[in-house]
C-alpha cells in the first residue's frame, strides 16, 4: 500500500496530462543542477543563496527554504532541522521561508512540487542533509581560500569555520557571499545517526510567535492594492452547469463590482467579502442539474452492494482462499462500511490571484505548487515561468488542498476583472464542494478450521476511485491501489487470502483525505480481526499478537501499546479498552482506547499510542501529529459524516457535520515511540486510522453490540 | 451611517452597511486580518475579539451593534505578543496550523479574566466552541493552566522563551 502509493501517483504524472478536472501536469523534469540554475538563476551569490535550499545572510541568520506546504504538520521546523544537522549552524539563528514553484523543489515520490502522503521527511531526509552538508564544505572552502589554508586544515562549528593551526575563525555570515561562487562539492559524507546533535531532540516550532499574535499569513489574509473579493454560485449538484442567470439584483447591491460568469458557476465581485456575499443572494441562476441529481448515498451504497456479488479486481493473493474456504469447519462473515467525509479544514478555500498581460501571481494555501502554476498558466495564457506562485501558511490541509479548483477560479476570475482577485469559500461552500473521502463497503468472510485457527480470508471492497477522480482515466486495469490499501495489505499470517477491488465510477467527487484508504480501511479490518477474535474467545491483543510473528515492526508497536496500556490490567467500573494496530504510508501504529458507555453517549478518557516511524526528527512534532491524528480520527469515529440526496451535499455547517470539541476530548492521549534507526518514515497521516476500530473494539466489549459503521451514533448503542 | 467605536484603543470610524458583521469590517474594510473567518455562523469561534471585554464572535455581530462600544482583537490583545496566555501558548508550543489560534486564545483571555483558576470542567466549558481540527485541544487545556500561573506569579518574558523577534519571520503571502 504506502510503498506502492507514491509510485502510483508517479506513475500518474508520467501519464503527462490530465484534462477533465482542469489539471495540466506538462513539465520537463531535468537534473537537479539545470533546475536550480534555471529556477533560482535570478539570486545571486550577493543574497548569500548558497544552494536552492539554504540563504545565509551576513548577520549569520540561516534561512531554509522549505519546499513543502506548512499546513500544521511542522515541516516549517522539521526540514530545516534536517539542515541544519549537516550545516553545523547556530539553530537559534535558523528561520524557514516557504520556496517558490520551482523544478528543484519537485518531490522524489510525486515528480511535482506538492505535500502529502507523509512523505515531506522521508523524501527530505537525504537532500536536505546534502544541502546542508554541501553548504557547509562551502563554507569552509570559503574560509581556507580566504586564509590561504586547506581546506582540510579547517573545520566547522556552531555557525563558524574554524582554523585550528592558527586559531583563526570566521562567522558563515562572513564567508556566505563568497562560498555561494564555490564549485559545490559532489561527494559530501553525511552524519552517523550516533553524531546528531539537531536530529532525534524535541525542537520548537519555528512558526508558533507568529501564530499567536495574529500576523501569520494564511492564504485568507492576503492583501494586496486593488485587490476585490470574489464569491462563487455554483451548482449545488455535483457536474451541474449553469443554464442562465440574471445578475440584475445582485448588481445593484451597492459594492458589488460585477458578476461574471466562470467554467465552476459565477463568481460575484465585490469591494468585501460580505458584500460579494450579499451579491450573491440576489443572484438569479438557473441550473442545468445534470445526471447527478438522481444520486443518493444510498443509491451509491445500493452500486456498491451490487458491486460486491461478483469477483473484482484482485489486489493480493496469497495461497488459495477459495478452495480454503469451501473446506472451513466455521465461517464468519461481516459486511462494514464508512461514509463520505468532508475534510473540513479550518481555513475555507480561497486564493488570491492577479492575472496580468503576461504573467500571473498567485497567493495560494496549496498542497500541490506544480499544478497551481500549471493551472495558472493555462487560464492567464502563459509560461509556467511567467506564474509566481506565493505559499502562504495553510489553515489545515488533510488532502483536500492538493486540488487546484479554488486555484483556478481565483484566476479566471481575475482574469474577467483585470485586478488582483481574492475568491473565499464559506464554510457551506467549502462543506459542499470538497473532494470527498470516498464512502465505502466492505465484506469479509473468514474461514476458520475446527481449532479456531484462521485458514482463509475473503475481502472485496467497493468504493469509487480517488486516482481516477484525480488524474481522469488513470485508472486503466479498475484497480486503484488507494482504495484498498490498509486491507490489501493485512499483515497477519494467514495461508490463504484474497482481497479484492470493485471499482464505482460515480459522479461524487473524491479525494485524498487525511490517511487516504487506511482511514476507511483500517476501520474494517481491525474491527473484523476483533470480531474473530471475540468469536474464538480469545483475547484480542494475544489473538493479534499471535498472527504478526512475520511483520516485527506492526509486533512491535502492538506490544508497546498493550503494555503501556495496561492491557489485561483491571480497570475503574464501567471502563473497557479496545486496540488496533494499522500501518499507513510505512509507519506502523497501534493504539489502546479506554472508553465508557452511558445511555447510548460514547466518552474516550484515554489514548494509548505507539508509533514505530524509523529515525526520530522532532519528538516534539510527532507528539502534536499523533494527537491531532487520534483527534481527527475520533472525529471520524463518533461525530459528522457527509451524505448525498439528490445530488447535492445534505450537510453544510459544524452544526451539521459535527466535529470533536474541547470537551470531547481524552484526558489522556498518550505517545511512546518505538527507537529506531530505519530511515525515517511520516506522522502527518498514519495516527489517524486505529483509533476508530480501537474505540469500536472497546464499544463491544463495554456492550457486546459490534459497530460495522462509522460514525457511531447513540442509535447504534440503545 | 457611519459607525463610530473604539478598537484596540483607538477611535475608529467606518461607514458601511451597518448590517455588516464586524468580522468583516475588521477583516475587509480595515484589513485587519489576525481574527478569522471559519463558519459565519458562530459555530467554531475562529472569529472570536473582545468587546468591552467579553468574547464574542464577530461574525454574527452587526457592525451597528458595537456602535461606542470598546473592541480589543489579537493584534491587540497585548503590546507585542506577552499576555500571560500569548506566552504560556508559545512555552506550551501549542498552535500547529495555528488558523484556529487567534479565537482560541482570545476565548482563553476572556475566560481567565472572569475565572483566574479555571477547573478542567471550566475550562472545557468555556472552549468548547472553539474548534481545532489539528487537534491542539489538550494543550490548550495545558496553556490555559499555564497562563493562569503566569498571570498570578505576574511574570513576565520569563515565562516564556521567545526565540526569536516577530520581524525575523518571513511569511508567505501576506504582505
Amino acid at each position: 500500500m504506502s510503498a506502492t502509493t507514491p509510485l502510483d501517483r508517479r506513475s500518474f504524472l508520467k501519464t503527462g496530462v490530465a484534462a477533465g478536472a482542469g489539471l495540466v501536469i506538462g513539465f520537463y523534469l531535468p537534473g537537479r543542477r539545470e533546475a536550480l540554475a534555471a529556477s533560482r538563476a535570478g539570486e545571486a551569490a550577493a543574497s548569500g543563496m548558497i544552494n536552492a535550499w539554504v540563504r545565509i545572510s551576513p548577520d549569520d541568520r540561516v534561512t531554509v527554504i522549505v519546499s513543502k506546504s506548512e499546513m500544521g504538520q511542522g515541516v516549517a521546523t522539521s526540514m530545516p532541522m534536517l539542515l541544519a544537522e549537516e550545516l553545523e549552524c547556530d539553530w537559534k539563528k535558523v528561520r524557514f521561508e516557504f520556496a517558490p514553484a520551482a523544478l528543484v523543489y519537485f518531490d522524489p515520490f510525486f515528480h511535482m512540487q506538492g505535500t502529502g502522503g507523509s512523505t515531506s521527511v522521508r523524501s527530505g531526509w537525504v537532500p536536505l542533509r546534502q544541502a546542508g552538508a554541501t553548504a557547509r564544505e562551502m563554507l569552509i572552502a570559503a574560509a581556507a581560500q580566504k586564509w590561504s589554508v586547506d581546506a582540510s586544515e579547517c573545520h566547522a562549528e556552531d555557525g563558524r569555520v574554524v582554523h585550528a593551526g592558527t586559531k583563526r575563525s570566521a562567522t558563515y555570515g562572513s564567508l556566505a557571499e563568497a562560498a555561494a561562487k564555490i564549485p559545490p562539492p559532489t561527494n559530501v559524507k553525511l552524519k552517523d545517526a550516533s553524531q546528531f546533535k539537531i536530529i532525534g531532540k524535541p525542537a520548537k516550532r519555528l512558526d508558533t510567535v507568529e501564530k499567536t499574535n495574529g500576523k501569520a499569513g494564511f492564504g485568507i489574509d492576503v492583501r494586496r492594492p486593488g485587490m476585490l473579493h470574489a464569491v462563487v454560485a455554483r451548482c449545488p449538484v455535483f457536474g451541474g452547469k449553469v443554464k442562465s442567470f440574471d445578475a440584475t439584483k445582485a448588481k445593484a447591491v451597492p459594492g458589488v463590482k460585477d458578476v461574471v460568469e466562470i467554467s465552476t458557476g459565477v463568481a460575484v465581485i465585490a469591494d468585501n467579502t460580505w458584500t460579494a456575499l450579499q451579491g450573491r443572494k440576489a443572484l438569479d441562476v438557473e441550473w442545468d442539474e445534470g445526471p447527478a441529481a438522481d444520486v443518493s448515498t444510498e443509491s451509491m451504497f445500493k452500486m456498491f452492494e451490487s458491486a460486491t456479488q461478483k469477483p473484482g479486481v484482485n489486489a493480493r493473493k496469497v495461497g488459495d482462499a477459495d478452495t480454503a474456504m469451501s473446506g472451513a469447519a466455521q465461517k464468519i462473515e461481516a459486511v462494514y462500511t464508512a461514509p463520505y467525509e468532508a475534510h473540513a479544514t479550518m481555513e475555507p478555500m480561497n486564493c488570491t490571484a492577479d492575472v496580468r498581460e503576461d504573467s500571473v501571481e498567485v497567493w495560494a494555501p496549496t498542497q500541490f505548487q506544480t499544478p497551481t502554476q500549471a493551472n495558472a498558466a493555462r487560464i492567464g495564457g502563459v509560461k509556467p515561468e511567467a506564474v509566481t506562485v506565493h505559499t502562504t501558511f495553510l489553515g489545515g490541509g488533510f488532502g483536500r488542498r492538493g486540488w487546484s479548483d479554488f486555484v483556478n477560479e481565483a484566476c479566471e476570475t481575475s482574469k474577467a476583472m483585470k485586478a488582483p482577485v481574492q475568491v473565499t469559500f464559506t464554510r457551506e461552500d467549502d462543506m459542499q464542494h470538497d473532494y470527498y473521502r470516498p464512502a465505502s463497503y466492505c465484506k469479509f468472510t473468514a474461514g476458520l478450521d475446527a481449532n479456531g485457527k484462521i485458514v482463509a480470508w475473503q475481502n472485496r471492497i467497493a468504493c469509487d476511485s480517488i486516482s481516477n477522480w484525480f488524474f481522469p482515466g488513470s485508472v486503466k486495469n479498475g484497480m486503484d491501489s488507494s482504495s484498498v490499501e490498509g486491507c490489501s495489505d493485512i499483515p497477519y499470517d494467514i495461508p490463504n487470502i484474497s482481497v479484492d477491488y470493485n471499482m464505482v465510477s460515480g459522479l461524487i467527487p473524491q479525494g485524498f483525505w487525511r490517511s487516504v484508504g487506511c482511514s476507511q480501511n483500517g476501520f474494517f479490518r481491525e474491527s473484523f480481526i476483533d470480531e474473530i477474535a471475540a468469536a474464538t474467545k480469545q483475547d484480542a491483543y494475544q489473538f493479534r499478537r499471535a498472527l504478526l510473528s512475520k511483520s516485527p515492526r506492526n509486533l512491535g508497536v502492538l506490544d508497546l501499546a498493550a503494555e503501556k496500556g495496561d492491557w489485561g490490567k483491571p480497570l475503574p467500573a464501567g471502563r473497557f479498552r479496545g486496540i488496533a494496530v494499522v500501518e499507513a504510508f510505512n509507519t506502523y501504529v497501534a493504539e489502546v482506547a479506554e472508553i465508557s458507555v452511558d445511555k447510548g453517549d460514547v466518552k474516550v478518557h484515554r489514548v494509548v499510542v505507539a508509533v514505530d516511524l524509523g529515525q526520530v526528527v522532532n519528538p516534539n512534532i510527532i507528539r502534536q501529529q499523533v494527537v491531532g491524528g487520534v483527534v481527527y480520527g475520533l472525529s471520524q469515529a463518533l461525530k459528522g459524516q457527509i451524505t448525498i440526496d439528490k445530488g447535492r451535499v445534505v450537510q453544510g455547517n459544524f452544526d451539521t457535520f459535527e466535529v470533536l470539541r474541547m470537551n470531547e476530548m481524552p484526558a489522556k492521549v498518550e505517545v511512546y515511540i518505538v527507537p529506531s534507526t530505519a530511515d525515517p518514515t511520516g506522522m502527518g497521516e498514519p495516527a489517524v486510522p486505529p483509533i476508530a476500530p480501537a474505540v469500536a473494539n472497546a464499544i463491544f466489549a463495554a456492550t457486546g453490540k459490534r459497530i460495522r459503521h462509522i460514525p457511531i451514533h447513540s442509535e447504534d448503542l440503545a | 451611517m457611519p459607525t463610530n467605536f473604539i478598537l484596540n484603543g483607538k477611535p475608529q470610524t467606518v461607514d458601511v452597511n451597518p448590517d455588516m458583521p464586524l468580522l468583516w469590517v475588521i477583516r475587509d474594510h480595515l484589513n485587519m486580518t489576525g481574527t478569522k473567518f471559519g463558519c459565519g455562523m458562530a459555530l467554531c469561534g475562529a472569529c472570536t475579539v473582545h468587546i468591552d471585554g467579553e468574547a464574542i464572535r464577530s461574525c454574527i455581530t452587526p457592525v451597528s451593534a458595537i456602535a461606542g462600544k470598546r473592541v480589543t482583537t489579537i493584534e491587540a490583545l497585548s503590546a507585542n505578543g506577552t499576555h500571560p496566555v500569548q506566552l504560556a501558548w508559545i512555552e506550551i508550543d501549542v498552535p500547529q496550523c495555528g488558523y484556529c489560534q487567534s479565537g482560541q486564545i482570545m476565548a482563553a483571555a476572556s475566560l481567565l479574566t472572569k475565572t483566574p483558576h479555571p477547573t478542567d470542567e471550566q475550562i472545557d466549558d468555556a472552549m468548547a466552541g472553539n474548534i481545532c481540527r489539528c487537534g491542539t485541544y489538550d494543550r490548550i487545556r495545558t496553556a490555559i493552566r499555564r497562563a493562569a500561573e503566569i498571570k498570578a506569579e505576574g511574570s513576565k518574558a520569563e515565562g516564556a522563551q521567545l526565540r526569536f523577534d516577530e520581524e525575523n519571520v518571513t511569511v508567505g503571502g501576506a504582505e
